[in-house]
């Protein structure tokens, strides 16, 4: 059955979850058919690379964990102190790389490069030769990320792109469109919104939203 | 194609609507991904030889394998690539586990 997600999970009518996920979405497909061809492959890598003493499964298992620790709200959290304290904010801009390891994230070798949407100016990110992406403060990036159609239009007609996202900016405003690579990837700053003066970094941090770090949205408003 | 301008090279091609559902990723996947991480990371292969593998399956490849499958195959010749094992012994072990059958969870000896 299709999953609704305006239900009540704490109600206390039954319903079926059969055949979701964890989170309450539906498996990949191929999660539940046939064995494939490529599944297989996996699997023989993997027994090849553990036998022959390269990596241990163990390894694997942590890796993953890791993975899955990562998540948007890493990125918010340095998002929210880049609103709240002026000195990391300006820190974040020179050396994004440096500031998110100073709050405690691991971001590799690569060159992180933070962009700053202000009144005049929205930034967007994208990587039109693969799919580079600010993993280690986002997460594993969302399937869109990697389509053919954000790839390919996002720097060619952004504002068309932004739209089918339901964001649409003032023709006054700038956008500018950064295009990764696997050594240098970007995150936006958004621009704090309005009416949270006084608000705590941690509060403020619940209205980072990925795809606000993405620019292909907006932070939430306090009390949306 | 225009001449110099490789498949992957996709930016500023017509495209259509940005298709915005997702999926969670299955644990293979995951695999695919802790898999290039570890060993790339232990050096038998780069980023840049992952990407160059995944451009050598085509334009095809982008249309017909999902990601994770163009990951998988990559990571596979690179491998291959860097003397790990022969792609003999890669056949072998994928002939061994297909044999298993199944499901990907029955597939599975860990």
């Amino acid at each position: 059955m299709p999953h609704d997600h305006d239900h009540s999970h704490d109600g206390a009518v039954p319903h079926d979850h059969t055949g979701m996920s964890p989170s309450g979405h539906p498996y990949r497909p191929d999660q539940d058919t046939a064995l494939s061809y490529w599944q297989v492959m996996e699997i023989a890598v993997r027994e090849l690379a553990v036998e022959r003493g390269l990596i241990t499964p163990a390894e694997i298992a942590a890796q993953i964990e890791t993975m899955d620790a990562r998540s948007p709200a890493n990125g918010a959290a340095v998002v929210a102190r880049a609103w709240t304290d002026p000195a990391f904010k300006a820190r974040l801009l020179a050396d994004a790389s440096e500031a998110s390891r100073e709050m405690g994230f691991d971001i590799g070798p690569l060159r992180l490069i933070a962009v700053e949407n202000t009144d005049e100016v929205h930034n967007v990110i994208v990587c039109t030769l693969c799919s580079c992406y600010p993993r280690n403060l986002l997460g594993l990036p969302p399937d869109w990320y990697k389509s053919r159609a954000y790839r390919s239009r996002t720097v060619k007609e952004p504002r068309r792109v932004l739209a089918e996202f339901g964001l649409t900016l003032p023709e006054s405003t700038t956008v500018r469109v950064h295009d990764s690579t696997a050594d240098m990837r970007y995150i936006v700053l958004p621009a704090r919104p309005e009416g949270t003066e006084g608000m705590t970094a941690e509060a403020l941090a619940e209205l980072v939203t990925r795809d606000s770090m993405i620019g292909t949205g907006l932070p939430r408003s306090p009390g949306a | 194609m225009e001449p110099g301008h490789a498949w992957h090279d996709m930016g500023g091609e017509a495209a259509g609507a940005v298709d915005l559902s997702t999926h969670d990723y299955a644990l293979w996947e995951k695999r695919v991904d802790a898999l290039m991480v570890l060993l790339s990371g232990k050096g038998h292969f780069t980023v840049d030889g992952l990407r160059r593998a995944i451009e050598d399956l085509g334009p095809e490849a982008f249309e017909t394998m999902t990601y994770y499958e163009r990951w998988i195959a990559s990571v596979s010749r690179n491998m291959v690539e860097a003397g790990a094992w022969s792609t003999a012994e890669l056949a072998a072990k994928m002939e061994e586990v297909a044999r298993r059958g199944g499901t990907y969870g029955g597939a599975n000896r860990v």
